[in-house]
């Protein structure tokens, strides 16, 4: 009986701490923003259980007793970062906070980015407190295939209580920018043909995975025969055009589903880009324009939006200060430079979803989707506008 | 060269010439934008009149303009002085070398391309007015320049201070913290052998001064000459202004402690935790320039950064400005980032001074720019909208009364979006320096 009373004050207990305590909210906006059709006027989004519950008009959805009331003058989805390394590097850049890149070798996509996220880092905060309910974060960009990304959101102590997809992406980079690991290719055509020998070889090790039962378990091989069967997505670190160019050859001479990241040269092959299919994680808005990305364009979203081709904003990855970037600072210069403002609310919420495959449960605001709720006290992208509240999970978050 | 070709050189110069000195004595009327005179209350429908490169008048539309005056219509528009950047990397220029870590003889200006198409990078962003700096990675890393991005061919056309007599054409360069820390060769391990360094230099200093106070004129008595302590004793004596690199909060108060005993006169450069200790900079009266970053972090004295830095300064009393330190931040969103102090608690009418006329007053040259006042240069920016918007574009800027970047001119506004070679990899940035 005793043991059956303290279970239950620790049931009531964990119930009503922060991490496990599902309120009951109506969020209510000037303007709200669905994603999912016009933005409305006067609206009112409900949350119970950590899902929304309705979404519609103020005089249209009546809220019931007992929910807690927020305002904002804007509420929108909670923003989706398509690229990032926050949780793997840390704000300090101190070797022991940096788990990003590997550098004892070129090619490790085995390395996998739950077994060194920390899920307490402050800048996954930064990104909370800005808006970023999701990221898609990982291994980075400096060796020709650096490990294995992962979805989390931006909430929970734990890598368990905040991951979403654990392994979604392999990270490559192509060009000039790969780090000094021991086996580092000497020329751009050398970490290519790396990259060939070690995707030649994963085909066969797909080939007896699928039709021998006795093959030998390897993980890196493992890693690379599920790129090849299309259960993982190559991201694929890259600026110049004849770089992109060939990041392309592999792609059809392998065949495996990828996405371009960066590609500062991109807007000098929109065609090329727009007939390959392929998705653009865009470098931030604000890179800095040097070495392979010197001919990045603070007009390449718009250009990528008006020629129809997918992309998503990223925060990217930084070596000093900024630690981290920020998507919706991002997307407010992109719009400034030409980009379509309601586009870029889109972008940064159910196109970057569905770009990551997780339009089912985040990305906009819709009866049965996770409650990632961002409150603002004026126009989202103005400099001086701030974020009020954040909600992820039906969960007001406090810092 | 034949006789034709020889006349029609002379016309060509003289048809340039003219057209150049017109720009420069004809009077310009700038009509209908919203006037930002820092020096005052925002004036709607305003006049700005410029002659000969020198602001003549600021007023209401009631302001009287002269007869001859080319009107221009900005109907619409904003217009406010040129920005003033304290801390700045443009140029491609170089200071002190690894054989030591105070560089007190060495100038960044010996080593600045005029014609670097970094500068337009800055003009872009409104920026008229800028302090080049050597980098950080040293103690004293060398003399600064104070240059104002005109057109030119020399560094000697760019010079906004120009003290022949001295040798003094900026500041000086300090920084204390991680960077200089290097623990080899000629460089500290600690902050405290640092600030040991540094101290032992300026007593160095003071004794050269007191040799040359005691020739009383004698040369036969005089010091030999020394390019190093001559920098210094310019410091001592407050006809140069050092410019200190410093971020945690006890950094901040070693460079202050620093400069009260040595009596020199300082400007704190980056600041990152001067929300710790802003009232201890105010009081200390020491002007602060800070740096906007979008992420706390990226190194150990930049952990505790916050962008309320501009806000704590305000509200200490303190005078605070903004810097790009181009290549950390560009200087294409200049505006932008006095903006996210407006974000995080700053009066819009202090973040506005703390781009232009508290920068000028950092570097001494708030005589000449820094406001839209009779008398001073006419150096102003021509804005889309609010300053302070995401939305607003730089439109023109013009320097001297001569515009010196259109945005309406494709071969400038790459300057301002980028795009295919425009930057040829001149950024700047201390961790590229390997700092």
């Amino acid at each position: 009986m005793k043991t059956l009373r303290i279970t239950f004050l620790l049931v009531l207990f964990a119930a009503f701490s922060s991490s496990a305590y599902a309120q009951r909210i109506a969020v209510k906006g000037d303007t709200v923003y669905t994603s999912a059709g016009n933005p409305i006027v006067k609206g009112v989004v409900l949350v119970k259980d950590g899902k929304i519950e309705r979404v519609g008009t103020q005089s249209s959805v009546r809220i019931p007793s007992g929910y807690e009331v927020m305002e904002a003058k804007v509420v929108t989805p909670g923003f989706i970062d398509v690229h990032s390394v926050v949780g793997l590097a840390g704000h300090m850049s101190q070797p022991h906070d940096q788990d990003q890149l590997e550098t004892s070798s070129a090619i490790q996509p085995e390395l996998r980015a739950i077994d060194a996220y920390n899920a307490r880092e402050e800048l996954v905060g930064h990104l909370r407190r800005l808006g970023v309910t999701t990221v898609h974060t990982g291994h980075g960009p400096g060796a020709l295939m650096s490990g294995q990304t992962m979805i989390v959101k931006t909430t929970g102590e734990t890598v368990e209580e905040a991951v979403v997809t654990p392994s979604k992406m392999i990270a490559f980079t192509m060009g000039s920018m790969i780090s000094g690991a021991i086996n580092k290719p000497g020329t751009r055509s050398k970490g290519v043909a790396m990259i060939r020998q070690e995707l030649v070889k994963a085909q066969a090790y797909a080939e007896k995975r699928k039709n021998d039962d006795s093959y030998t378990k390897n993980i890196r091989m493992e890693a690379l025969a599920d790129l090849l069967d299309g259960k993982l997505t190559a991201m694929v670190t890259v600026h110049k055009a004849n770089d992109i160019m060939t990041a392309l050859r592999l792609q059809k001479e392998f065949d495996f589903p990828m996405v371009l990241d960066g590609a500062a040269d991109v807007h000098l092959i929109l065609d090329e880009i727009k007939d390959a299919g392929v998705t653009v994680f865009v470098h931030p808005t604000m890179i800095r324009p040097s070495r392979d990305a010197q001919n990045a364009s603070m007009e390449t979203a718009g250009m990528l939006h008006r020629a129809g081709i997918p992309f998503g904003f990223q925060s990217g990855f930084e070596p000093y200060v900024p630690k981290t970037r920020v998507v919706l600072f991002e997307a407010g210069v992109a719009v400034a430079n030409g980009l379509d403002r309601s586009a870029a609310m889109e972008i940064l919420t159910i196109e970057a979803a569905k770009i990551l495959d997780i339009e089912e449960r985040v990305g906009s605001l819709e009866k049965g989707k996770d409650a990632d709720i961002v409150l603002f006290n004026g126009d989202p992208f103005e400099y001086t506008t701030n974020v009020t509240g954040v909600i992820i999970n039906g969960k007001v978050q406090t810092n | 060269m034949t006789k034709l070709s020889y006349y029609f050189s002379v016309l060509m110069l003289l048809v340039l010439s003219s057209t150049q000195l017109a720009a420069q004595s004809n009077p310009l009327v700038f009509k209908g934008a919203k006037i930002i005179p820092i020096s005052g209350d925002p004036i709607e429908n305003g006049v700005l009149v410029v002659q000969n490169g020198k602001i003549l008048a600021v007023g209401d539309a009631n302001t009287r303009t002269p007869r001859n005056a080319t009107v221009v219509d900005v109907s619409g528009k904003v217009l406010m002085p040129g920005l003033v950047d304290t801390h700045s990397h443009l140029g491609e220029g170089d200071g002190g070398d690894r054989s030591s870590a105070l560089h007190p003889d060495v100038r960044i200006m010996d080593t600045i391309n005029p014609r670097s198409d970094t500068f337009k990078k800055a003009l872009a962003g409104g920026i008229t007015s800028v302090n080049i700096m050597p980098g950080s990675g040293h103690l004293m890393s060398g003399q600064t320049v104070y240059l104002k991005l005109k057109k030119a061919n020399t560094i000697e056309e760019m010079l906004l201070v120009v003290d022949e007599e001295n040798n003094i054409y900026g500041g000086m360069k300090m920084a204390n913290g991680t960077n200089p820390i290097k623990g080899s060769g000629a460089f500290p391990g600690t902050r405290a052998r640092s600030a040991a360094m540094v101290r032992d230099l300026f007593v160095k200093a003071q004794n050269y001064q007191a040799k040359i106070k005691a020739a009383n004129g004698d040369k036969s008595k005089m010091p030999p000459r020394d390019l190093q302590m001559e920098a210094l004793v310019q410091i001592l004596e407050g006809k140069r202004v050092v410019h200190n690199h410093t971020h945690r909060h006890d950094d901040i108060l070693t460079a202050i402690r620093l400069s009260q005993e040595f009596g020199y006169r300082v400007v704190l450069q980056h600041v990152s935790e001067a929300y710790k200790v802003a009232d201890e900079i105010a009081a200390a009266g020491v002007p602060a320039s800070i740096i906007t970053l979008d992420s706390f972090g990226g190194k150990l004295e930049a952990m505790d950064f916050s962008n309320v830095n501009g806000a704590a300064l305000e509200e200490a009393g303190a005078l605070v400005g903004f810097h790009t330190d181009d290549g950390i931040t560009d200087s294409r969103l200049f505006l932008r980032s006095a903006a996210m102090g407006v974000r995080d608690g700053m009066s819009r009418e202090k973040a506005l001074e703390a781009l232009t006329i508290a920068n000028a007053k950092m570097m001494d040259i708030d005589d000449r720019v820094g406001t839209l006042e009779k008398g001073k240069d006419a150096d102003f920016i021509i804005l889309s909208g609010d300053p302070f918007s995401v939305y607003t574009l730089v439109e023109e800027t013009w320097i001297e009364g001569l515009k010196v970047w259109d945005r309406d001119n494709p071969e400038d506004r790459k300057f301002a979006t980028g795009g295919e070679d425009t930057f040829r990899g001149n950024i700047h940035t201390h961790h590229t320096e390997g700092e």
